[in-house]
């Protein structure tokens, strides 16, 4: 009886912490986020700067850890019809493909949002007063999921479609290097 | 209770014969019921009593055996009925149906009107109109998870499964309103993912199809012209369709005659003005988790964007 | 065969060893190398079946209580239109996770729980086959019941009813790790379920007693074999469906993807075949304890014991081919279901049978006692035939177009499993707590909690009917206000309150009881059969000497008793095996004693089985570990250090009893 106490405790216990500790990967913010997340100014979109590095924190995407974030951003990918362009995985077609480690204009998710929101020369179409803020954050997780940048367990799995690629949570990560435009 | 969504007030030649069948069956399981109750209740009060008289053994197996046979014969009699009120279901399928294909996606309804003629087809989402007495055939799709159309007081449900087309016959014999919803658990908004069934006499019917192909109304004030500005440049344009418009999107409810729709969100809340200003500003309040973002339009965007959507009857 | 002749045990007429001395040395002995010890490392190396299955109940309740206060939610929530108590994703793992407790944390193994408990005391047996393999499959539900909830509360848990269809369920729809949470907890209920089930039908079939042949055993372990016949051949089939379904999400099969050649509809399919035969394992054992309850307050045998037994075989022959009427509003051909109307209309004749032999049982009675155990049976009559009858209708495919996934349906399934099942269980556990812990319990609380539960039961669930022809879907967080389904819903809502509260005087009854409740004898209720034989609580050892028997109810007819067998070892633990057909003596069997192996390998089979949902590679490297136990488990043992096992501690015998 002592030990059914003892584990019961320990059960409640783990209970409690879990509620205050809850996972972010599974949490489902429906509301927009809050202004801070509009982090638009003070991109860079080229890692070249005269005389030191300033250094810049690393930051993270709002849904970066978070799979209900990525799996709407995938949804939206194909609803926003991006495929058209970049591929239906992200392999690319008339636009770069977004499944490798090139990218011409940063791989971090601030350079990511400003690449979408103000669109770049040369086909990328803008986005910004378009698209929602929170759903071109969750785009850009999405794209960070297409390389392997995110967390195999909180990446999507494979799409109810024909197959084509690996899906994210397979994807290895692709180590980002920025080539700037060709 | 309004009876809106109702299985035992039929409106329609199908629903009424699976109410037939409901009532037949009701009143001979609640006799049933009677019986073994009645059965248990008397065996206990002469269970209690001291001095109960041994029955032989021959004689409670008959008596068993007669109850089982009644069983039986009333079990096989509402096999019987139910087996041929399924086969009447199957009674309506006319070459000269209305066809009216319906997609499922989470959580909305998408329909649209079959015609050879491609100019002739009318898309619409989340309310069907159909003429009262003719058959209709609704071809159902879906466009990702399982989702199930129900119209209790014309049919039974059916299933949208993706990947298969399943289709449902039924006929409106009664004019009016009849609330049909989502009856297979879909995810967030399962909940609020009804539509909406208007019966109506077939001229009517007609006169709305012909208005439904129209594209959509023009606009006459400035404050009108503003708003339609509005939905082309904004976000409005990414997801829904006005025909006649430069908002093209197709993976949300086509707007193009919202006006003339009664409930707005799937038969969320209803369509009248503070509920659509409601519905535009904060559509994560009504429905929670469903597919529209607040789309961030300041005041003065709203009231125009308003403005033009209820011109488009 | 057993080859050795010193094996076989000796049936012996008049033998010196029966005087009462000599008996109580033997019990003596028999406490010490059959006890447990105590202290921390003795509990958790438990394998008496007796302790094991108190363990499973204690356990399976306290599930019980979560996924009622998780229904208590929900009917808070739905008690007003438009609530905002519960947001749609809250409400919707909540009635996920009130679903998933119920049918796999609470009513299969609570059912199998008293079988565990009942079934070696009833048979005559010493102990039930594969004792250790029993403590495993504890080990392996509370892990998974812990699991479970602990992935609850972090915010991960199951949001997709507890038959998880995809594609919602499925890698595009189910974002995150719930879903493969859900698949895995049926992994470790059904790991748990196959075990226990085993275990049960090896002790029916090969430890009864001498004299008792099959025709002499108890309703309830008749009950309890084909239940556990059931359990093995239905839950493959959804161990084999969760597996793709986490194969799907994890590592990209197509199992239920149509685009690639699988089917949404094949899920449905699998999980029902096993969903269908899952509510008769629920059912089943139930109906043999309404058989010895009713048995006993009519102090008569159940009338036509044969047809009983055969009308429980043909419900679960016919249980597996009843399971595409759940599946009657996907669009399948019209001819295959007209064939399962059909066996979905004949199922109720087994169980109308067994119902008119009940009848004519209580008819029949010499003198019926009103118990409170018989009010709990007595009410099946009212509120399981309600269910029952429910069911034919739902099972005609045109009615079943119409009300199908609503709340018609939630008040059918309510009404057969807490009707059929949740009733005759706690008049079940009102029966047996004497023999479990030596108390009576309280009987005017008893029937308050009885009134209370028949009255709340049907003020919740009869307007759900209803509400479900009204049109009401099932699994909705919230309603409407235009509708006019609020009275209803309120109501309902009541009466879950009144439910709360006759669940609450229950456990008082226990809890009270347990400390002032009336001592009982071996024999408090007059039941005829072998488990009120020994005392209450009984020894670890269950019964000595061991009984034979020469009828169905061997505490009525004792003057047919046979002399008891001796010649069982009492220096170490040792069993009875018999025959299949006719129990007639075979070998003696040495049984292994405490252990902590399983509860190590539990432990291995857990981590590997939560691994696994999140990197493919934990099935080969989690594996290992389970590979070490299982090594620990199997390693041979000689006959001495199982004396060692017997007398850890060194008790006396009178240390022992307390």
């Amino acid at each position: 009886m002592r030990c059914a106490a003892i584990g019961r405790r320990a059960v409640l216990a783990v209970a409690l912490l879990g509620a205050v500790a809850a996972c972010e990967r599974e949490d489902r913010r429906f509301k927009e986020l809050p202004a801070a997340a509009n982090r638009e100014t003070g991109v860079r979109v080229s890692s070249l700067e005269p005389g030191m590095a300033q250094q810049q924190a690393e930051v993270k995407s709002p849904y970066q850890e978070n799979a209900w974030g990525i799996g709407e951003g995938k949804r939206l990918y194909s609803a926003y019809n991006c495929a058209a362009c970049h591929g239906v995985n992200g392999g690319g077609a008339i636009g770069p493909p977004l499944m490798d480690d090139k990218w011409i204009y940063g791989a971090k998710p601030d350079q990511i949002y400003a690449t979408i929101s103000q669109g770049r020369p040369d086909g990328m179409p803008s986005f910004g007063g378009h698209l929602p803020t929170q759903q071109i954050w969750q785009l850009v997780a999405y794209v960070q999921a297409m390389s392997g940048q995110v967390k195999a367990t909180t990446a999507p799995g494979r799409n109810d479609d024909q197959m084509g690629a690996l899906p994210e949570s397979r994807q290895n990560p692709q180590v980002p290097i920025q080539t700037g435009h060709r | 209770m309004v009876h809106l969504q109702s299985v035992i007030h039929p409106a329609g030649i199908e629903a009424a014969r699976i109410g037939d069948l409901w009532w037949t069956m009701f009143w001979i399981c609640t006799a049933v019921w009677c019986a073994v109750a009645l059965a248990a209740m008397v065996a206990i009060g002469r269970g209690r009593r001291a001095a109960a008289v041994d029955l032989p053994d021959r004689q409670i197996s008959r008596n068993v055996a007669i109850a089982a046979s009644v069983s039986i014969v009333a079990l096989v009699a509402l096999l019987f009925q139910s087996v041929v009120t399924g086969r009447a279901l199957n009674t309506l399928r006319t070459p000269d149906a209305l066809r009216i294909d319906v997609t499922g996606n989470q959580w909305w309804w998408d329909v649209q009107y079959e015609n050879p003629v491609a100019g002739l087809r009318v898309t619409t989402a989340n309310e069907i109109h159909i003429p009262v007495g003719r058959p209709i055939a609704f071809n159902l799709f879906s466009n990702d998870v399982i989702h199930s159309f129900w119209i209790p007081n014309l049919q039974g449900k059916i299933d949208l499964v993706p990947g298969r087309r399943n289709e449902l016959w039924l006929q409106a014999d009664k004019a009016g309103v009849y609330r049909g919803q989502c009856a297979e658990y879909c995810g967030l908004q399962h909940a609020k993912m009804a539509l909406v069934v208007v019966a109506e006499a077939p001229d009517d019917f007609e006169r709305w199809l012909a208005a439904n192909r129209a594209p959509a109304a023009a606009p006459v004030t400035p404050e009108q012209q503003r708003g339609k500005d509005v939905v082309e440049k904004g976000p409005c344009a990414m997801c829904h369709n006005i025909t006649g418009t430069l908002a093209g999107g197709r993976t949300a409810p086509d707007l193009t005659h919202i006006a003339s729709r009664s409930t707005l969100g799937a038969g969320a809340i209803p369509n009248m003005h503070g509920y659509l200003a409601g519905w535009i500003t904060d559509p994560q309040a009504i429905k929670p988790g469903n597919r529209m973002p607040p789309p961030g339009l300041s005041s003065d965007e709203l009231q125009a964007v308003l403005a033009y959507l209820e011109t488009l009857k | 065969m057993s080859a050795n002749d010193e094996k076989k045990a000796r049936v012996i007429e008049r033998d010196a060893r029966l005087d009462i001395d000599t008996l109580t040395r033997e019990r003596e002995r028999l406490e010490r190398t059959w006890a447990n010890g105590r202290g921390m490392i003795a509990w958790l190396s438990e394998t008496d079946h007796k302790a094991i299955g108190r363990r499973f109940i204690v356990t399976a309740f306290g599930f019980f209580t979560l996924a009622g206060i998780l229904a208590a939610l929900m009917r808070t929530q739905l008690a007003r239109p438009e609530n905002t108590f519960l947001g749609p994703d809250l409400y919707n793992q909540i009635f996920t996770m009130h679903g998933t407790t119920m049918m796999f944390l609470f009513a299969v193994p609570v059912v199998l729980a008293m079988g565990v408990y009942l079934v070696p005391l009833m048979v005559g047996a010493r102990s039930i086959a594969f004792p250790r393999m029993l403590a495993y499959s504890y080990w392996m539900f509370l892990f998974g019941g812990i699991f479970l909830y602990v992935m609850f509360f972090l915010n991960i848990g199951p949001d997709n009813g507890w038959f998880s269809y995809p594609p919602l369920a499925g890698p595009e729809f189910g974002y995150g790790k719930r879903a493969d949470v859900w698949a895995q907890l049926i992994t470790f209920t059904e790991v748990s379920g196959l075990v226990v089930a085993t275990c049960l039908v090896c002790t029916i079939f090969k430890m009864r007693t001498p004299g008792m042949s099959l025709n002499r055993m108890p309703l309830f372990v008749w009950a309890m074999l084909i239940t556990s016949f059931m359990v093995i051949f239905a839950m493959p089939s959804i161990v084999l469906s969760s597996t793709c379904l986490i194969l799907d999400r994890l590592v990209s099969t197509h199992f239920f993807n149509q685009a690639e050649g699988g089917d949404p509809l094949l899920w449905q399919h699998l999980f029902w075949f096993f969903g269908h035969p899952e509510v008769y394992i629920i059912f089943l054992p139930a109906l043999g304890m309404m058989s010895e309850v009713l048995a006993t307050s009519s102090r008569r045998k159940v009338f036509g014991y044969s047809e009983m037994v055969l009308s429980m075989t043909a419900t679960a022959f016919i249980g597996f081919g009843v399971w595409v009427h759940h599946m009657f509003a996907t669009g399948l051909p019209q001819l295959g279901q007209s064939f399962f109307t059909a066996a979905s209309i004949m199922i109720v004749i087994p169980t109308a049978i067994q119902i008119f032999n009940w009848i004519a049982t209580m008819w029949t009675a010499r003198r019926l006692q009103i118990t409170v155990p018989f009010l709990y049976m007595a009410s099946f009559f009212f509120v399981f035939i309600i269910g029952g009858l429910t069911g034919v209708m739902l099972a005609s495919v045109p009615l079943d177009r119409q009300v199908h996934d609503t709340y018609f349906v939630v008040a059918h399934f309510h009404y057969v499993l807490i009707g059929g099942s949740t009733f005759p269980l706690l008049g079940g556990l009102f029966f047996w707590f004497p023999k479990m812990t030596g108390r009576l319990l309280g009987n005017r609380l008893g029937q308050v909690s009885f009134w209370l539960l028949f009255i709340g039961f049907n003020l919740t669930f009869f307007p759900m009917h209803l509400l479900g022809l009204d049109g009401m879907p099932r699994r909705v967080y919230t309603y409407p206000a235009s509708m006019g389904w609020q009275n209803l819903n309120l109501l309902a809502s009541a009466g879950a309150a009144i439910i709360f509260v006759s669940l609450l005087v229950y456990l008082v009854n226990i809890v009270v009881s347990l400390r002032h409740g009336a001592v009982a004898g071996d024999n408090p209720w007059g039941a005829a059969t072998l488990e009120w034989a020994t005392s209450s609580p009984p020894p670890p050892y269950n019964f000595a000497p061991q009984p034979t028997v020469a009828s169905a109810e061997p505490l009525w007819h004792t003057e047919l008793t046979p002399p008891p067998i001796v010649g069982l070892a009492d220096d170490k633990r040792e069993v009875l095996v018999t025959y299949l057909l006719d129990a007639e003596p075979d070998h003696r069997y040495p049984m292994p004693g405490p252990s902590l192996w399983p509860l190590l390998a539990a432990i291995a089979t857990s981590i590997m089985f939560v691994w696994s949902i999140f990197q493919a590679q934990g099935v080969v490297w989690g594996s290992i570990p389970i590979f070490i136990t299982l090594i620990g488990w199997f390693w041979p043992t000689k006959g001495k250090e199982r004396l060692e096992h017997g007398v850890r501690g060194t008790m006396t015998a009178s240390e022992s009893l307390s």
